[in-house]
């Protein structure tokens, strides 16, 4: 006898790449927003049986690299109606609001589309500390998906601060007590010193990982190596997420190279590493090309280093970054308007409207660096998909990205149309690999929650949170995933072929890991001296978390 | 046992607040230490005289907390006839928003949302200007903690803070001792630009007194000193009222600072030129980071404006003024900005939230608001109250009730209220509303 509440998936092929599971005909069994062991007791019967025979069943989507959330995203927005104009509209329904598109949706449409493309999970890649209040009451209003933030550390001025004057434990109590105050995910360098020198000088920046940051008398590699030492310490379930100096610049790889040669061997996570792959020197196009071997080389053989990729897609979009210096160049580069913020104590900010196009040399050279990383990292759990929304084009465009994986036929066709010398620049025509479904659902749910540390997420074992997407198979990769059969969150069936049935709002997802409180009353006085807001008020309290779940700490 | 007859002489306790923050203007003060006595803020440790008169002359009133076409109701009965109003008309406009906690605000634009409404903030008649030149051309810009560290020129145009905003220059732009400039006001240099000679213009190293309604002019020619353009000395002083030499010797210190700051005001944006102002002003900004360091920001007023652009972008995608007739947000300033609709005489019901258009808007959107069914909600009487169809007398954000508030550099601060008020806050009652609403429409997000 049972009142319990069973919901089953019948009889799905399912993609469990975490448990080992490669397109198997099974039975899925939640309950209470769960996958559970399909129950004992034969004569149990479930509330709910879905039918997925003949469909392909995923975990939800987990996407590690986004911007939706937060002050740079918000003004994203409201800069460019020109954009949202021309752009598909979102009609208020009898059980969803309405909204806009663009290159940066409104928070509703944020979280409708992305249920609608069976993702479940997705994280801001870049909120400054003094906005993190600001990212949350915008999470709040950004439903069907679980969500979380990377707070921004690597031009930090305490972080700074504690590495020019040897305090390592300081710098470590300091990451642990950041992390908890404003209630975020995972550290996040951008661009490590980098923005700290466009903030004081005209055209500033570092060129390089051993060049000095004025004032501080610290090179971006000290905070690279003692930020990722000190996260790895903290046990935090994804360690540090760097976006590398130089990004865009030609020769900029020896950059990254050095980047992930910093790490010294502890766990740590390139991002958009597409941006940083580039050979060539002095801004010239003509000498600009991939340098993707030699990196994927180097990833292949260092498991420490996880990646994600920042497709570039072609067509036009917002371009957003922490990265002040970069948000300057790609201003002048493009000469379009140009927003810019720096926030004191911690960081800076650059928006410009940008476009890439398929006849430029250096745009389809970014397009293919993208692709040959997916075919050059032999393991498909360290290099994960990303477009870093809206940066290299949508999330939306994750289909079209899954099909260039999967069909080399097409993928060569498309790199046909683009300009003649990217054949020569990379290596993209010689490679023929094809991903598998099951490598697609490694690259898009497994192994970012894998990289994450979300024991909960990118599986369907007993434990995990029931956030499932159900596709219709087609011999068009780009459709079947654009359109799922049925997106499952927390056991509740969110969307049913592009419709939005039951849009809850989702939870937040945080870490509080333990660090040693003796650092407060150092990071007080030194808040108060210079902070234009109060101590007391700096804190994201509990009220700001609508759902949340911490994610426990390594064990 | 005794029982000690001088106990029934309670001695009302104090209790202190600390740390709580100041709506009044748009520095948004986090500092403030109140006192509270029986319902009463007694003192208001570092507010200014505004920030003060704001929390000293609070006092709780015994008016009904809902009055429908000027008499007294249940709050019930004002929830239901506000939803009926608002689901009966066919161009609903919804406006105000800028004194009211960001939470209250999101209520405010799901309502709009559901019954194909306008939602519009008080943006669009002091700041839109700024808004749509940024969105011409951008914005360089900062925190303000950035100013108080780095600032070492800092420019007023047409703004006038020791009035509007009086802490402005001790805690954010002038006298800070900060990391860059740890000698505070002597390590820094004030400008202020306006056609009259200000109280601000006191605390100025350099006052450049400029002919009314030549911004434009003026900004121009220090675009084209920035790019070593040569200008006729003669004409510059005719478009500007100013001379030549007065402006390249500015120009001269703004290219020698290290992080030069214009803040400006209603000053610049609402004379004549209005967003071709800012738009100027904005874009020297830009023309100057090609020689050093330098931002702008507005001064903005009412408390928790700059909140309100915020919650209206993110969740429309606009940041005011924005059409949900169709279903989804459209954005048209000076078409569906709310004194237009109401002097077009196009809207047939309202709802006014912290703001008393029937004060200030012109006479033709006046009339034609006492014409239609509204309904408001205020913390006091207000001809904008007495003339509504129902009228919320609503707790005072900040001293009864809590919530997030942006400052005009969109930093979000938590409010720290002081004691409760019998009469609901902006947040409970547009709930309430929100809800019928719903029910009205068959609506269940
Ligand atoms: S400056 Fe403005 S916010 Fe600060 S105390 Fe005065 S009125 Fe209040
Ligand atoms: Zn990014």
């Amino acid at each position: 006898m049972t009142t319990r509440e069973y919901t089953r998936i019948s009889q799905g092929t399912v993609y469990d790449p975490a448990n080992g599971i490669d397109g198997e005909v099974r039975d899925l069994w939640i309950l209470d927003g769960r996958i559970v062991e399909a129950p004992a007791d034969p004569s149990i019967r479930p509330v709910r049986d879905i039918d997925a025979a003949g469909l392909v069943v995923m975990p939800g989507g987990v996407d590690m690299h986004c911007h939706i959330a937060g002050p740079k995203v918000n003004v994203a927005r409201k800069m460019r109606p020109e954009d949202k104009r021309r752009s598909e509209v979102l009609h208020r329904t009898s059980n969803t609001h309405s909204g806009t598109m663009g290159a940066v949706p409104s928070t509703f449409a944020t979280g409708y589309k992305y249920a609608g493309l069976g993702y479940t999970t997705a994280f801001d890649a870049a909120v400054p500390p003094l906005g993190a209040r600001h990212a949350h009451e915008e999470f709040e209003d950004t439903p069907c998906i679980d969500k979380g933030f990377y707070v921004l550390m690597g031009n930090n001025h305490f972080v700074m601060q504690s590495i020019q004057n040897n305090e390592y434990e300081k710098l470590k109590g300091f990451m642990g007590w950041l992390l908890a105050a404003t209630k975020a995910y995972a550290p996040k360098l951008v661009n490590p010193g980098g923005v700290e020198v466009w903030k004081s000088r005209q055209g500033g920046n570092v060129s390089g990982l051993d060049e000095l940051v004025e004032h501080f008398n610290v090179t971006p590699r000290q905070i690279i190596s003692n930020v990722t030492k000190a996260a790895n310490e903290l046990r935090l379930p994804h360690p540090v997420h760097i976006h590398c100096n130089n990004l865009g610049m030609p020769g900029n790889w020896e950059t990254t190279m050095q980047t992930m040669q910093a790490l010294e061997g502890h766990r740590g996570h390139i991002t958009h590493i597409q941006f940083h792959s580039y050979g060539g020197g002095d801004a010239d196009e003509t000498t600009f090309n991939s340098k993707t071997v030699q990196l994927a080389d180097y990833v292949n053989s260092h498991p420490n280093v996880t990646v994600d990729v920042g497709q570039v897609l072609f067509g036009e979009t917002t371009s957003m970054t922490g990265d002040g210096p970069l948000g300057y160049f790609l201003s002048n580069v493009y000469g379009g308007k140009w927003f810019s913020s720096d926030t004191e104590m911690e960081s800076g900010c650059g928006i410009t409207p940008i476009k890439y196009k398929n006849k430029s040399l250096v745009h389809a050279l970014q397009w293919a660096i993208g692709l040959e990383w997916y075919l050059l990292v032999n393991d498909p759990w360290r290099v994960v998909m990303s477009t870093d929304h809206p940066n290299g084009g949508s999330f939306l465009a994750y289909p079209q990205i899954i099909r260039l994986l999967m069909d080399r036929t097409w993928r060569q066709d498309v790199l046909n149309t683009c300009h003649p010398l990217v054949r020569e620049r990379g290596v993209l025509k010689d490679l023929d690999r094809q991903y598998t479904l099951n490598d697609i659902a490694i690259i898009t749910r497994a192994g970012p929650a894998r990289i994450l540390g979300l024991p909960n997420k990118g599986h369907l074992g007993p434990g995990a949170d029931a956030d499932i997407t159900i596709y219709t198979p087609n011999e068009n990769y780009e459709t079947m995933f654009e359109l799922p059969r049925m997106v499952i969150k927390s056991g509740r069936i969110i969307v049913e072929q592009g419709e939005i049935r039951d849009p809850l709002i989702g939870k937040t997802l945080n870490v509080q890991p333990d660090y040693d409180r003796e650092v407060e009353p150092h990071i007080q006085e030194w808040f108060e001296k210079y902070y234009s807001i109060r101590w007391r008020n700096y804190p994201v309290d509990e009220s700001y978390l609508h759902e949340s779940e911490v994610v426990p700490t390594k064990e | 046992m005794s029982a000690p007859a001088v106990q029934s002489e309670v001695i009302p306790e104090l209790k202190i607040v600390q740390d709580a923050t100041c709506t009044f203007c748009g520095c948004v003060c986090d500092d403030i230490d109140l006192s509270v006595k029986d319902n009463h803020i007694v003192e208001a440790k570092r507010a200014c005289v505004l920030g003060k008169a704001w929390f000293l002359n609070h006092t709780l009133d015994d008016r009904p907390s809902c009055l429908i076409d000027g008499r007294p109701a249940s709050l019930e009965e004002g929830y239901d006839r506000a939803a009926r109003i608002l689901t009966n008309g066919k161009y609903p406009v919804i406006y105000g928003l800028s004194d009211s906690p960001c939470e209250a605000q999101r209520v405010a634009v799901s309502i709009a949302d559901w019954i194909g409404g306008i939602i519009d903030t008080t943006t669009s008649v002091c700041h839109g200007p700024s808004g749509m030149a940024f969105q011409g051309v951008g914005e360089v810009t900062c925190s303000l903690g950035e100013v108080a560290n780095r600032g070492d020129l800092i420019i007023f145009w047409g703004s006038n803070p020791a009035e509007s905003h009086p802490r402005h220059f001790t805690r954010y732009s002038l006298m800070p001792k900060g990391m860059f400039v740890p000698n505070g006001r002597k390590d820094r240099t004030c400008v202020i630009i306006d056609v009259r000679k200000t109280k601000s213009a006191k605390a100025a190293d350099i006052f450049i007194p400029i002919k009314p309604r030549a911004d434009f002019e003026a900004l121009w020619t220090l675009r084209a000193l920035a790019r070593g353009i040569e200008l006729d000395a003669q004409q510059v002083l005719s478009d500007t009222g100013v001379e030549l030499s007065v402006w390249q010797d500015l120009m001269a210190r703004m290219k020698a600072a290290k992080f030069g700051v214009f803040f400006f005001g209603m000053g610049l944006t609402m004379t004549r030129g209005k967003h071709a102002n800012t738009e100027a002003l904005l874009a020297l900004t830009r023309d100057m980071n090609a020689h050093t360091r330098f931002v702008s920001k507005p001064n903005r007023g009412h408390g928790n404006v700059t909140g309100a652009d915020n919650v209206v972008s993110w969740r429309t995608g606009y940041p005011f003024g924005v059409n949900h007739a169709r279903g989804y947000p459209r954005f048209n300033p000076g078409e569906y900005t709310t004194t237009d609709t109401l002097a077009r005489r196009e809207a047939d019901c309202a709802m006014m939230i912290a703001c008393d258009p029937m004060a200030n808007f012109s006479q033709s959107a006046r009339e034609h608001l006492a014409s239609i069914p509204y309904i408001a909600l205020d913390t006091k009487d207000t001809p904008t109250t007495r003339a509504a169809a129902v009228a919320f007398n609503v707790a005072t954000y900040g001293i009864n009730t809590g919530g997030t508030v942006y400052r005009m550099d969109d930093v979000p601060i938590p409010l720290r209220p002081a004691f409760d008020s019998p009469h609901p806050g902006d947040f409970e009652v547009l709930t309430a509303i929100e809800d019928r609403v719903k029910k009205i429409l068959g609506i269940n997000a």
